[in-house]
C-alpha cells in the first residue's frame, strides 16, 4: 500500500487583507491525512474549515507554511486532475441534462467520446439516479441535484474527494439517506475523502478521524479518532461509543468557540 | 353560462358591431346610429378583454391556451377600429392622420416603390450593420475579458458612449462613406457596437463563483471555461443586446437616411413624402418599418427561447 | 531593507493603486484612442486639395491637422471651434426688441435643444410612471396594453418624428412643443417598462407581510412598491434622458429648424462645414454626459438616504 500521505500540511497560515484589517483565516495548521481515510473538518461558521479545503484544492493560496497533495503541490494536483470537488450547492449547469453534467469533466479532460456515456450511466446509477439521465437540473429535487454533483465528482475516478458541506441545504431525512449512500460508496471505492460539515452527528457517523477547528484565527483544537468500524448503519448513532465520541467533539468545539464573536 | 361561451359571444358581437360601425361610417353615416354602434362595439370588446384577463393562463379550452396572444390582438384590433372610426367619422384630414384603410390601400398601390425602399434600408443597411456591429462588440468583449486592464478602461467609456446621441454621427458617416447604403450600415454598426459590448461583458460575469471554481478545480483553460460555462451563461444577456440592437439597427438606418441618400430608402421616402404632405405614403412606410421591426424582434425571441431554454424567465412561460 | 527597495515599493504601490481602479485604465485607453485619432487624420484627409503639394511625412501631418474643411478634423481643431463659438462669442446681443441670446453662440443652440429635451423628459417620465401605476394595478391593462408597449419598442419611432413635426405644424404648433412631444414619446417607453418591472420587484414574502397588516393597495404601493422601484427608476431615467435628447435633436431635422444642435448638424452637413458638425456633436455628447451625471448624482443621494449598501463595501 502506498505510504505517501494524501494530504500533508505543515505550519500553514492564511491571512486575508480586508477593508477592516487583516483576517486570520488559518493559523499554523498541521495535519497529515493518510490514503483511504474519511476525515471530517468540523467547526462553527467562520472557523476556516472551508478555507482549508479550498487551500487543498488550490482555490486559495496560503500566505505561509507548506502543503502537499499526493506528494505534489496543490496546483500540480489541480492541473493533474487528482481530486474531485463537491460544493455546498450542486452547481449543475442548467443547460445540460443530468447525464451531460456528469460528462462535463470528461469533456474538459479529453476523455474519448465512447467513455462519456458509459461512465455517466455508471456513476448516476451508483448514486441511485438511473432513469434520470435526461432530466434537466430544475426537474430534479435538491437532494437529487446534489447526488448528480457527487456523481460528477466521481466520474473521472480521482483518488481524493473534497466535499464542502454537500448536504447542508437538505432536510434531515434526505440527509440521513445520503449519508448512508456516501458511506457505502466510500467502502466500495476506497477513496480518500475530506468532508467539511458543521453537524456533529454527521461527522461522527461518516468519518474515521475528525478534525475539530476553532474560529478566527482558524486552528485545529483537537483530532478525534473515530473507530466505529466499517459497515456502519444509522442505528449506530444511539450506541454509547458514538455518544462518547460526539461528546468529545462537542467539548472541543465549546473550548474553541468564543461567544464574543 | 360558462366563461368560454360568454367570451365567444362577446368577441363575436364586438367584432360584428365593429364591422357594422365601420361600414356605416364609410357610408357617411356618423350621426346617431353609427356613433352608438361604435361605442357599443368598443365597450363589448373592452369587456371581453377584462373578463379574459381574469382567466388563468392555460386553463381549459381555447381561450385559456391563447389568452395572452388573444387579449393582445383584441386590444390591437379595438385600437385600429377606433382609429378608423374616429378618422373617417370626424373627418380628420388625411394630411394630418390618415385612417388605417387608407394606409393599407397606399401600401398596396405603392408596393414596388416601397419594396425597393425596404431592400435599400433593411436588407442592405440595417441587417448587415446589425450583424457586423454585434459581432464587433462581441469580439471586443472577449478581448476585454482576456485583458482586465482593457475592460476597466473601455467599459466606462462604453457606458458613456451608449448614452450619447450617436445619431449625430450620421452626417459625418455620410461624408466618409458616401451617400449610399454603406454610410447607413456604418451608422448601424456604430449604434449597435456599444450595447453589445456592454451587455456581453455583463453576461460574461453571470456565471456563478461556484460554477467557475468547479472549472478551476478541473484545471480548465480560459477558452475551455469560456466555451463550457461562461458563454452559455452569458446567452441571456447577449440575446438582450441582440434584441435591443435590432431596434437600434432599424432606427439608425432610417434616420441616417434623413441626412442624404440616393433617392431610395424608407427614411428617404419618409422625409420627402413628408415634405410633399403625402402622409399616407409616410404612414405606409412606417407600417412597413413597424412590421419589419416586429418580425426581426420576433425571430430573435424565438431563437432566444431555443438557446436559453434553461433560464428561469423562459421556463416560467412553459410551466 | 535598503532605501532603494523601499522607494521602489512605494512607487509600485502607488502605480498599483492608480491602475487598480477605473481611473488609470480609462485614462490610458482614452490616451491611446486620442493617438489613433491623430494618426488617422492624414490617411482620412489625404484626398483633399490642400495636401497635394505638401511632401514629407511631418509636414503632411501638420497640414492634415489644420485643414479648413477636413474629412476628419483633429481634436484640437474641434476644441478650438467650440471655444470660438462659445466663450469667444458674446452670449447676448442687443436688438431692436431688447437683449436676446446670440444665435452665433453655440450655447444658444444647446439651450434650445436642452429646453425641448427637459420638457419632453418631464412629460414622458410623468406619463410613463402614471402608465406603469395603471398597468400594475389593473390586470386587464397588463395583458392588453403592456404587450403593445413592448412591441412598439420594435418600431423605429424616430421615423415618426417628421410626421409629428409636420402634422403639428399644419395646425399651427411649432417650435418647442413638437420637439418635446417627440422627446416625450421616446422617453416614456423605457420609464414605463422599467417602472412596471420595478413595481413588480418586491418578492412574495414582502407582499405577504403587507397582507398580514391588511394594508390597502395604496399603502402597499407607497410603502413597498414605490421604494422597491427606485433602482429601476434611476436606471430608466438615465436611458430616458439620453433618448429624450436624441428625440429633440432629430425633431430639429425634418423641417430644417433654424436653431438647436440638430440644426447645426444639418447646416454643417449642407455647407460642408465638417468642424461645425463635430463641434455640435461634441456639445451634444457633453450635454448628454452632464444630464446623465446629474441623474447619477441624484441616484447616489437617494441611495444614501435609503441606506443602500455602497459599492465596494465588504460585508
Amino acid at each position: 500500500m502506498t505510504s505517501i500521505p494524501a494530504v500533508e500540511i505543515q505550519d500553514l497560515s492564511l491571512t486575508f487583507e480586508s477593508a477592516e484589517g487583516p483576517v486570520y483565516a488559518l493559523s499554523k495548521v498541521d495535519l497529515a491525512v493518510k490514503q483511504g481515510e474519511f476525515i471530517s473538518f468540523i467547526g462553527p461558521s467562520g472557523c476556516g474549515k472551508t478555507t482549508l479545503l479550498r487551500v487543498i484544492a488550490d482555490l486559495e493560496k496560503p500566505t505561509s507554511g507548506s502543503i502537499k497533495v499526493n506528494g505534489v503541490s496543490p496546483e500540480e494536483a489541480r492541473l493533474g486532475r487528482q481530486y474531485g470537488y463537491v460544493f455546498q450547492a450542486p452547481a449543475l449547469y442548467p443547460w445540460r441534462t443530468a447525464e451531460r453534467n456528469v460528462m462535463l469533466p470528461l469533456e474538459v479532460f479529453g476523455y474519448p467520446k465512447s467513455e462519456h456515456q458509459r461512465r455517466a450511466k455508471k456513476y448516476l446509477s451508483m448514486v441511485n439516479l438511473s432513469g434520470f439521465e435526461k432530466k434537466f437540473p430544475w426537474q430534479l429535487s435538491g437532494g437529487m441535484q446534489q447526488r448528480v454533483s457527487i456523481a460528477r465528482a466521481l466520474a473521472f475516478e480521482p483518488a481524493l474527494l473534497l466535499m464542502d458541506e454537500p448536504f447542508g441545504a437538505l432536510d434531515e431525512i434526505v440527509r440521513d439517506r445520503l449519508n448512508e449512500q456516501l458511506l457505502k460508496l466510500w467502502a466500495e471505492t476506497r477513496k480518500t475523502v475530506i468532508f467539511v460539515t458543521h453537524s456533529i452527528p454527521e461527522a461522527v457517523f461518516l468519518s474515521t478521524r475528525i478534525v475539530v477547528m476553532s474560529p478566527r484565527p482558524g486552528r485545529i483544537i483537537d483530532i478525534v479518532d473515530c473507530d466505529l468500524g466499517s459497515n456502519r448503519t444509522l442505528d449506530i448513532r444511539e450506541t454509547p461509543k458514538f455518544l462518547e465520541i460526539a461528546h468529545r467533539v462537542r467539548e472541543g468545539l465549546r473550548a474553541g468557540h468564543s461567544y464574543d464573536d | 353560462m360558462s366563461k368560454s361561451t360568454l367570451l365567444t359571444c362577446l368577441l363575436g358581437a364586438g367584432i360584428a358591431l365593429a364591422l357594422l360601425a365601420t361600414v356605416m361610417v364609410h357610408g357617411g353615416d356618423f350621426a346617431g346610429a353609427g356613433v352608438v354602434i361604435a361605442i357599443a362595439a368598443w365597450l363589448v370588446l373592452w369587456l371581453a378583454c377584462s373578463i379574459w384577463s381574469g382567466v388563468p393562463q392555460n386553463a381549459g379550452g381555447w381561450f385559456g391556451r391563447i389568452r395572452d396572444v388573444g387579449i393582445m390582438l383584441t386590444f390591437g384590433i379595438t385600437l385600429i377600429f377606433l382609429w378608423e372610426i374616429l378618422c373617417i367619422g370626424f373627418g380628420v384630414p388625411a394630411v394630418l392622420l390618415p385612417a388605417p384603410s387608407l394606409i393599407g390601400a397606399r401600401v398596396a398601390s405603392s408596393y414596388p416603390l416601397i419594396a425597393g425602399d425596404f431592400v435599400q434600408t433593411v436588407i442592405r443597411a440595417a441587417i448587415p450593420g446589425w450583424a457586423i456591429g454585434s459581432l464587433a462588440g462581441f469580439l471586443t468583449a472577449l478581448l476585454c475579458d482576456r485583458c482586465d486592464f482593457l475592460r476597466r478602461g473601455l467599459l466606462p467609456i462604453g457606458n458613456l458612449v451608449s448614452a450619447l446621441p450617436m445619431i449625430g454621427l450620421a452626417p459625418i458617416l455620410v461624408m466618409w462613406f458616401g451617400f449610399d447604403w454603406q454610410s447607413k450600415a456604418a451608422m448601424v454598426v456604430v449604434m449597435t457596437f456599444f450595447p453589445m459590448l456592454v451587455n456581453t461583458i455583463a453576461g460574461l460575469g453571470e456565471a456563478g463563483a461556484i460554477e467557475r471554481d468547479l472549472m478551476r478545480s478541473y484545471g480548465a483553460s480560459w477558452s475551455e471555461t469560456l466555451l463550457a460555462l461562461r458563454l452559455p451563461a452569458a446567452m441571456p444577456m447577449i440575446f438582450n443586446a441582440l434584441k435591443i440592437n435590432s431596434t437600434l439597427a432599424l432606427i439608425g438606418a432610417i434616420v441616417a437616411e434623413f441626412f442624404g441618400t440616393p433617392l431610395v430608402g424608407l427614411g428617404f421616402r419618409i422625409s420627402t413624402e413628408v415634405g410633399r404632405m403625402a402622409l399616407d405614403t409616410v404612414w405606409a412606410c412606417i407600417a412597413v418599418a413597424a412590421v419589419t421591426g416586429s418580425a426581426f424582434y420576433g425571430v430573435l425571441v424565438l431563437a432566444e427561447r431555443r438557446v436559453t431554454f434553461w433560464h428561469p424567465s423562459i421556463r416560467q412561460r412553459t410551466q | 531593507m535598503t532605501t532603494n527597495a523601499n522607494a521602489s515599493r512605494r512607487t509600485s504601490h502607488i502605480r498599483t493603486r492608480l491602475m487598480a481602479g477605473s481611473l488609470g485604465p480609462v485614462t490610458v485607453v482614452s490616451f491611446v484612442l486620442l493617438i489613433i485619432w491623430y494618426s488617422a487624420c492624414l490617411p482620412m484627409n489625404s484626398g483633399l486639395p490642400n495636401l497635394e503639394n505638401v511632401t514629407g511625412l511631418a509636414d503632411r501631418y501638420l497640414a492634415a491637422w489644420n485643414l479648413e474643411r477636413p474629412v476628419l478634423p483633429a481634436p484640437h481643431q474641434i476644441i478650438e471651434d467650440i471655444y470660438r463659438t462659445t466663450i469667444a462669442t458674446p452670449l447676448l446681443r442687443e436688438t431692436a426688441d431688447g437683449t436676446v441670446l446670440n444665435a452665433r453662440n453655440l450655447l444658444y443652440h444647446a439651450w434650445i435643444t436642452l429646453t425641448a429635451t427637459l420638457v419632453g423628459f418631464a412629460i414622458g417620465v410623468s406619463l410613463g410612471i402614471a402608465l406603469a401605476i395603471a398597468i400594475v394595478n389593473i390586470a386587464s391593462l397588463r395583458l392588453s396594453l403592456m404587450p403593445w408597449i413592448v412591441a412598439s419598442q420594435t418600431i423605429p419611432i424616430l421615423a415618426i418624428a417628421p410626421i409629428i413635426i409636420v402634422a403639428l405644424g399644419s395646425i399651427g404648433i411649432t417650435g418647442l412643443l413638437p420637439k418635446s412631444i417627440i422627446s416625450a414619446y421616446l422617453s416614456f417607453f423605457p420609464v414605463t417598462i422599467g417602472m412596471v418591472k420595478g413595481f413588480n420587484s418586491p418578492d412574495l414574502l414582502q407582499l405577504n407581510l403587507m397582507q398580514t397588516y391588511s394594508a390597502s393597495r395604496t399603502v402597499t404601493f407607497t410603502k413597498l412598491r414605490w421604494p422597491a422601484a427606485t433602482q429601476m427608476l434611476f436606471a430608466s431615467l438615465k436611458v430616458s434622458i439620453s433618448i429624450s435628447l436624441v428625440g429633440a435633436i432629430v425633431g430639429e431635422l425634418p423641417t430644417g429648424a433654424q436653431a438647436g444642435i440638430g440644426s447645426r448638424l444639418l447646416s454643417g452637413s449642407y455647407y460642408g462645414q465638417t468642424v461645425q458638425i463635430w463641434s455640435a456633436l461634441v456639445l451634444a455628447a457633453a450635454l448628454a454626459a452632464i444630464l446623465v451625471a446629474i441623474i447619477g448624482a441624484a441616484e447616489r443621494a437617494t441611495q444614501r438616504a435609503m441606506g443602500v449598501k455602497p459599492e465596494g463595501y465588504a460585508p
